[in-house]
């Protein structure tokens, strides 16, 4: 039962005007522009607003500053915010195969058609501190190397190339409306699509863990990456007063196409499967963790045997993946409750009471 | 799926995604005054659910919400323009709206003032971005191990 406490005004807004000006940190220095947060902590950025699940820059560089840098905060001031908008519609799903690249890199294949490309990528550095950056140095600015060519035409998958050939299982498109999560209370158990969208906006740390506990053998599935692209892509919606479709922006997302181990039969050849990572934005390490997480939750569809494994329980996966929803009931239990544990605490009482009575009696 | 049935006017159409892509600050510069209209529908905030596909090509699903300006106009002529832009700027969703019913009246001028240097300049920045690309293609090769013998 919750009954409401009242006072603390006084000092609770002495404790914001605290926060306003510890955010704010010393006057001597320059503060922080949300354009800066923007084009120089970009990675924050597209984290939050993949989990945030809305896509704009310079809102999530807002809510990096107003969380202090505090990135599950400022996804929760996103999910916040978003919900006071009308939705105008959904878009045609977009196509990441005409994807303009900025990464692309395949696990199984080196001569993957259209190459590989590395991007800005953390692969390869030393992961050495860079004192340069502390102390202001000028780093390279300009590309090393002449770029080839540099009008790229879509870039195939490379997952069609096995495909082609019937060695892995088939995406076929499928036009019926995806069910929304943020529309109908998720109804388990929850088809893949639904699946999905829980996923592209769970925890990244979350999904990191139980992508983790699938390699070390928790409902082990053998991923490959087959592709991890990262770049942008055309949103296109059905403009019903114009009566046709039209770009309504681009975004950046990562996209991760696991090829997993095989199924097959007397009847059926040998195949190998899917995991699916989709997210906004540069987000590599999430959209890896969904793609092996995705994997693993198909167990039931591909006719693999329960294994019991934490990756493999949709209901257990796709119950705590929301960082928002599970961060506010954990920090509930923070605030006030102060008559609830006053029972509690009577309830202790009364039984060491009747215990020390029964001492007695027994005495 | 079901689409609407209208022909699509593709030079409308790219026209609506350049100005759709902007940067806002930049349609400003390139059209500071705004001309004469009627505002059928004021530009409004609001999201649009983008949709990805199941292993890139499967069954669709609910990726996340982007943000989406749009406005309607109508000029002094009747000509009505409708912009849908990336992002929360009403200004940006209000000139694309604009541009489009001007672009209507004469294609000619709109081209040659508005379209060809968004179009120019988008070219360059993404040409700025490939270039970038291509100079971390790598091309991997496998080495002869000698237990391969």
């Amino acid at each position: 039962m919750y009954v409401a406490v009242k006072g603390g005004e006084r000092a609770i807004d002495a404790a914001h005007a605290w926060l306003d000006r510890s955010r704010r940190g010393p006057v001597d220095q320059p503060v922080l522009d949300t354009a800066q947060i923007r084009d120089q902590m970009g990675l924050a950025v597209t984290r939050v607003m993949a989990e945030g699940s809305l896509y704009d820059p310079d809102l999530a560089a807002l809510a990096i500053k107003q969380a202090c840098g505090d990135l599950i905060e400022a996804i929760f001031l996103i999910r916040a915010y978003r919900t006071t908008l009308p939705r105008f519609g959904a878009s045609i799903p977009i196509d990441t195969a005409a994807m303009r690249l900025k990464r692309r890199v395949s696990a199984t294949f080196k001569d993957a058609p259209g190459g590989q490309i590395l991007g800005p990528t953390f692969d390869y550095t030393h992961r050495l501190l860079d004192f340069r950056l502390m102390a202001d140095g000028e780093l390279p600015t300009e590309p090393l190397a002449e770029g080839g060519e540099t009008e790229s035409a879509a870039t195939p998958h490379v997952l069609s190339f096995l495909n082609r050939d019937g060695l892995i299982e088939d995406a076929a498109p499928d036009e019926t409306p995806p069910a929304d999560l943020t529309r109908e209370p998720m109804e388990l158990p929850a088809d893949r699509t639904l699946r999905l969208q829980a996923l592209a906006r769970g925890d990244e740390g979350f999904l990191l863990g139980l992508a983790y506990s699938t390699q070390r053998g928790y409902a082990r599935n053998h991923a490959f990456v087959g592709e991890l692209r990262i770049g942008m892509v055309a949103v296109e919606m059905d403009i019903p007063e114009l009566g046709f479709a039209i770009e309504i922006g681009e975004i950046e997302v990562t996209e991760c196409e696991t090829v997993n181990q095989f199924k097959g039969s007397r009847s059926e050849p040998a195949q190998f499967t899917r995991g699916y990572g989709l997210t906004f934005g540069q987000t590599e390490r999430k959209a890896l963790a969904m793609a092996l997480v995705d994997r693993a939750l198909r167990w039931e569809e591909l006719g693999e045997e329960d294994q019991g494994a934490p990756a493999q329980d949709q209901e257990f996966v796709l119950s705590h993946c929301d960082n928002i929803q599970a961060t506010g009931f954990l920090e509930h239990i923070k605030l006030p409750h102060y008559v609830d544990f006053q029972a509690e605490l009577e309830l202790v009482r009364r039984l060491r009471a009747g215990l020390s009575d029964q001492d007695e009696d027994a005495a | 799926m079901s689409r609407p049935e209208t022909f699509p006017d593709p030079i409308r159409k790219e026209a609506l995604g350049l100005l759709a892509r902007a940067p806002s600050g930049r349609l400003a510069q390139l059209l500071p005054e705004l001309p004469e209209h009627d505002l059928l529908r004021a530009p409004e905030i609001g999201t649009v659910m983008v949709r990805g596909r199941a292993g890139g090509t499967g069954a669709a699903f609910n990726l996340g919400e982007k943000t989406v300006t749009r406005a309607s106009v109508r000029l002094p002529s009747g000509t009505v323009g409708h912009g849908y832009v990336q992002g929360r700027d009403k200004g940006h969703a209000l000139r694309a709206a604009l541009i489009d019913a001007m672009a209507q009246q004469d294609a000619a001028r709109v081209e040659e003032r508005i379209l060809a240097p968004l179009r120019d300049e988008e070219v360059a920045r993404r040409k700025a971005v490939a270039t970038e690309a291509a100079a971390t293609r790598v091309e991997f090769f496998t080495l002869v191990r000698g237990e391969d013998e």
